[in-house]
């Protein structure tokens, strides 16, 4: 997934605050990245569904796009509306390419008079290339000194507004400017946990302090890329590289609701002709949720049968799911079967174990809408 | 009694006929908090080197490595339910296999507990 390098993975700001902390550190998209501290993944992934949990995310790529004409220019790359996203709003949506692929998910901003665009670590490299290429000359600038701090969990308000009020005003995926403890940051209520909660972009020079500060509150504790991973996977949402790539489509992994109408009936993106298509037809597989009957984690890479036996998809993203308490995976099947309740196997070391097609989150999202 | 340690982290306790199974502190550490536990069943025979069970941490999975031939006499199969256990007491109540040995002196290739501790560092 993504490039891989030789050399030393880089350090975020955060670096020797999370081996302070006791993070475990792991190489990561080029980044060395806590996977979990102390406490364990398990401990963290609860904090964040109970209190709040701040991850580091500064790996991921944060880039301004400037002019009048950058929405539309960007429509171009996006399936998603975005000459009508308002000011102080945000948009989830992804970069595809001319065979309807997916070339990488991002989260657009109307931060007034640019956008603030967030884009995956192991992807920056790529997308920004793609958008230099595409859109005005000198339009694109990438923000390299600053650090991104994601805080998510049903207490995040009472974390981040004790230190800027502002945010207890946005709602979900509403973004503003902010000062924390002086300091000119970007403060958007969104995440990728299926929790409330804000990513802060930060001052790199002023991250360790910012983040103490956040952690200095009661409510919130450390959390590294294993809750992460366990937290998106039970929300349902995609890993870039796993769930969603060059081959899946945005109809198949079934967020097709970020595609609004004007852009369904204009098209105008890359891959519109078989992203049309698969909108009017149905797509030929589905991403789906699926529950194992037993305990065993069904794991990426995993072959999903029918009940007769015959392979119709692959688990894309699985393991055990702390707020379910059990294995939770989800992965493509062919259309016919992604009915929830449709009975499938899971092909685990050889032996075909009893799963069900649900719907997908496994636990509720508990965004402040 | 002698205890031999393998270079897949697991620690092999000899008692007479018999001989205990189990992850090191070290295997637990590493796997993370574990989720899931598959063992074989009791009667099953093996030959040394053979796959004769599953550990699943919250990360990844990790399979059990038969260190020498034998038979299982008995699966620990509280594990089952509560897995949590081999990062509790990995190397007490948590432990694996009772294994009855073909050939005891396959063990005198493992590690002594010192040699072991000097390869994890």
């Amino acid at each position: 997934m993504g490039q891989t390098s030789d050399s030393a993975p880089k350090r975020t700001p955060l670096y020797a605050l999370h081996e302070e902390l006791g993070g475990k550190m792991v190489p990561f998209a080029g980044y060395a990245m806590p996977v979990n501290y102390p406490g364990g993944i398990i401990a963290e992934h609860k904090q964040c569904r109970e209190k709040a949990a701040l991850f580091d995310v500064s790996h991921m790529g944060q880039v301004v796009l400037s002019g009048a004409g950058g929405p539309a220019a960007l429509e171009a790359l996006v399936p998603s509306a975005m000459t009508t996203l308002k000011p102080g709003k945000a948009r989830y949506t992804v970069f595809t390419n001319e065979a309807g692929g997916i070339m990488d998910d991002l989260i657009v901003s109307n931060a007034g008079d640019h956008l603030f665009i967030v884009v995956n670590a192991s992807m920056r490299d790529q997308d920004i290339a793609h958008m230099r290429s595409n859109l005005a000359e000198g339009a694109l600038s990438e923000l390299s000194d600053r650090a991104l701090l994601a805080v998510q969990g049903p207490a995040a308000e009472g974390v981040v507004s004790q230190m800027a009020p502002e945010a207890a005003a946005l709602s979900f995926m509403e973004t503003t400017e902010a000062r924390i403890l002086g300091a000119d940051c970007r403060i958007s209520r969104l995440g990728y946990t299926g929790e409330d909660g804000y990513e802060i972009s930060v001052p790199e020079d002023r991250a360790v302090e910012i983040t103490r500060a956040l952690l200095a509150h009661e409510d919130c504790a450390p959390a590294g890329l294993g809750a992460r991973d366990s937290l998106r996977l039970e929300a349902g949402l995609c890993l870039y590289g796993n769930d969603i790539d060059a081959e899946t489509s945005p109809v198949e992994a079934q967020i097709q609701w970020l595609i609004q109408k004007r852009r369904r009936e204009e098209g105008g993106f890359p891959g519109a002709a078989r992203i049309q298509r698969e909108l009017a037809e149905g797509p030929a597989r589905k991403l789906v949720g699926i529950a194992p009957e037993g305990r065993a984690p069904a794991r990426q890479g995993v072959e999903i049968t029918d009940q007769e036996g015959r392979a119709i998809g692959r688990v894309t993203s699985g393991g055990f799911g702390p707020s379910v308490g059990g294995p939770v995976s989800i992965g493509y099947v062919a259309a016919a079967e992604a009915v929830p309740g449709t009975k499938i196997n899971l092909v685990v070391r050889g032996k075909p174990l009893p799963a069900e097609v649900v719907a997908l989150p496994f636990v509720q999202h508990n965004y402040k809408r | 009694m002698s205890i031999y340690f393998t270079e897949d982290h697991e620690w092999v306790k000899v008692e007479g006929e018999t001989a205990t199974l189990g992850i090191t502190a070290h295997a637990a550490e590493q796997l993370g908090e574990i989720v899931f536990v598959e063992l074989k069943e009791a009667g099953e025979s093996f030959e040394k080197g053979d796959e004769i069970g599953v550990i699943e941490s919250v990360k990844a999975a990790s399979e059990i490595y038969a260190p020498a031939a034998g038979e299982i006499v008995e699966a620990n199969g509280s594990l089952g339910d509560t897995p949590g256990a081999l990062n509790e007491d990995p190397e007490g109540a948590a432990w694996l296999y009772k294994i009855k040995l073909s050939d005891a002196g396959e063990l005198e290739e493992l590690m002594d507990a010192e040699a072991y501790k000097a390869s994890i560092g």
